[in-house]
């Protein structure tokens, strides 16, 4: 049953072929044997996930059910779940009970979905490997001596170990498309504004989008189906309609115009991932696409720029966590100062603290011109690059992340090396574009992703791009060995 | 742009960090790192150049001056470290 995509399963269990509570304890059953060794999960339900199940059975024989009636799924651990822990990865929320859903937990409970547990994280979202987590990192399933990507590290492990057919995430520079390439699945980052962000903790208010983590682009854009569309509890959510995206998969990519961008291919690119990219683009050709070069000029400040936005605005979002109101608190505080500096000094791990300080420092009085002005500049050049290039292409395509996996341990040393391994990720969230990974082959036994970039709200060409080429391919078919 | 200790500890002061002293050197290493790294933007040429703050161009919507939240108090304050007779509570802070 767990090898099966989201779309065969939500089918299969309404035509009650199988029953919500034997595939929900399939996957709790995978989840207690693999789930040590991975870390994938920092929260499992278990007695309520399978009373949703059983629930969702009774519906499904009424024959009244959503449309992922009894589906089981994972949150990452960034999205508030009333009444169940919500940590984002941090010391600091480790005794946090959301009280509240966030606004997609909501979506996906209406649709009928069961809630799995949530997933390791990299704390706050801040991080491309899942090592920052507080509950130590989460290993990939495809060698457990490498790193799954992150943040959302936890759902990619999860989902690729066959521990849930679909899960969330967040994508704030790369967070949701680089753990996707990484693992061998799909992920899709939408148009900033797409999604509402209501109850799902902030890192960097103008970069964040949530969205998931799947097997094909088919799985994803039925789950888009739900988690789209305007919420008035964001104030960044966009009104307007939601298409259909499982309608659109099977158009025609006839004519359709693919730019690849001539920067992305430089010498930081690994030759394997490069091949491997000019294969997919090759499948593409042979569906009728035109395939042509492009120039991103700024490309190479994308980087840069997103490491001093990203900070500035994370220092200004976790400024709440102030030790009074819910999270840590330290013991014993002598005055209301020490009581801030040690709850937080205490609460938050070394990248965000980091990343707090550094954006503290780009703020701060006689460098914020130099560093965030300076910054909101360049995005301006980011985003003029890209709405260029979408003059005269439909998508643009090139690799997720330079490398395949890498080993846990290998860049944690040097914070720049770390955050290189998202420089054709970052670009997409300053301009506040859709992005979506999916898995184009395997470099030295790892799976690596070509990365597909959209115009503004144009997901459902993404998709369909995705999709037709997954009709092509079975790359997103294979399972890690040991989890077949 | 290499941080002194001192800036380190002045830094950690405004962002309302307690840093171990042992920690600093560390600290200190890691940010000047970040610092020269981001410093190549000086580089780009961003004259008249407006900054862009946000992906969209959106107006803050408007809406009608109704409640829409109900008081939850208590259930937000299940997840306070210290609450008395509904108030949070904190070190003294007047005398």
């Amino acid at each position: 049953m767990y090898t099966h995509t989201l779309t065969e399963l939500a089918r299969a269990l309404k035509a009650r072929k199988i029953s919500s509570e034997e595939l929900t304890c399939t996957y709790l059953a995978r989840i207690e044997r693999f789930n040590p060794e991975l870390n994938a999960f920092v929260t499992v339900l278990r007695e309520p996930t399978l009373a949703e199940a059983r629930a969702a059975d009774a519906r499904l024989a009424k024959g009244d059910a959503g449309a992922l009636a009894g589906v089981p799924i994972a949150h990452k651990d960034i999205f508030c779940t009333a009444g169940v822990k919500t940590s984002c990865g941090s010391k600091m929320l480790d005794n946090f009970v959301a009280p509240y859903d966030a606004h997609i937990v909501t979506r996906l409970k209406q649709a009928g979905s069961v809630l799995l547990g949530k997933t390791n994280m990299d704390e706050f979202a801040m991080g491309s490997s899942n090592e920052t987590s507080y509950y130590g990192p989460v290993k990939n399933p495809w060698d457990r001596t490498r790193v799954p990507g992150g943040s959302s590290g936890g759902s990619a492990a999860a989902v690729a170990a066959r521990l849930a057919p679909a899960a969330t995430g967040t994508d704030t520079g790369g967070s949701i498309r680089q753990p996707a390439a990484l693992t061998g699945l799909t992920g899709i980052k939408p148009t900033y504004g797409r999604v509402s962000r209501y109850g799902m903790i902030a890192f960097a208010s103008s970069l964040d989008q949530a969205g998931v983590i799947t097997y094909t682009a088919e799985d994803a854009a039925l789950l888009l189906n739900v988690i789209a569309g305007f919420d008035a509890r964001d104030s960044t959510s966009m009104d307007r309609p939601v298409p259909d995206y499982t309608a659109t998969l099977q158009q025609p990519l006839k004519g359709l115009r693919i730019g690849v961008p001539a920067e992305f291919f430089d010498a930081g690119l690994d030759a394997g991932v490069g091949q491997a990219v000019q294969a997919a683009l090759s499948i593409y050709k042979k569906l009728g696409a035109r395939v042509q070069e492009i120039s991103l000029p700024n490309f190479s400040l994308s980087v840069p720029t997103y490491y001093v936005v990203a900070p500035a605005e994370a220092s200004s979002n976790l400024s709440r966590f102030d030790g009074v109101r819910y999270g840590h608190r330290c013991e014993s505080p002598v005055d209301l100062m020490d009581l801030y500096t040690r709850s937080r000094g205490e609460g938050f791990g070394a990248e965000v603290k980091r990343r707090i300080m550094t954006g503290t420092y780009v703020l701060s009085a006689g460098y914020y011109d130099a560093y965030y002005l300076k910054a909101q500049k360049t995005r301006a050049l980011i985003r003029r690059d890209f709405l260029e290039a979408f003059r005269s292409v439909d998508l643009i395509m090139g690799p997720t992340t330079p490398t395949p996996a890498f080993k846990l341990g290998e860049k944690t040393e040097d914070p720049v090396t770390m955050y290189l391994n998202d420089i054709y990720a970052n670009g997409v969230n300053l301009a506040g574009l859709p992005g979506l990974s999916v898995p184009m082959g395997f470099v030295d036994g790892l799976p690596v992703g070509l990365q597909i970039i959209g115009n503004y709200f144009d997901e459902a060409r993404m998709l369909a791009a995705a999709h037709q080429y997954q009709r092509e391919t079975d790359w997103h078919r294979h399972i890690p060995k040991g989890f077949e | 742009m290499a941080l002194t200790p001192a800036e380190v500890r002045t830094i950690a002061r405004l962002a309302r960090l307690a840093i171990g002293e042992q920690d600093i050197p560390h600290y200190a290493r890691n940010l000047s790192r970040i610092l020269e790294f981001v410093a190549q933007l000086d580089r780009a040429d961003t004259r008249d150049i407006a900054p862009m703050a946000h992906p969209l161009d959106m107006a803050q919507r408007l809406r009608e001056d109704v409640v829409t939240e109900t008081d939850q108090r208590d259930v937000f304050q299940q997840n306070a470290p210290q609450v008395q007779a509904g108030l949070y509570i904190v070190p003294k802070i007047i005398e």
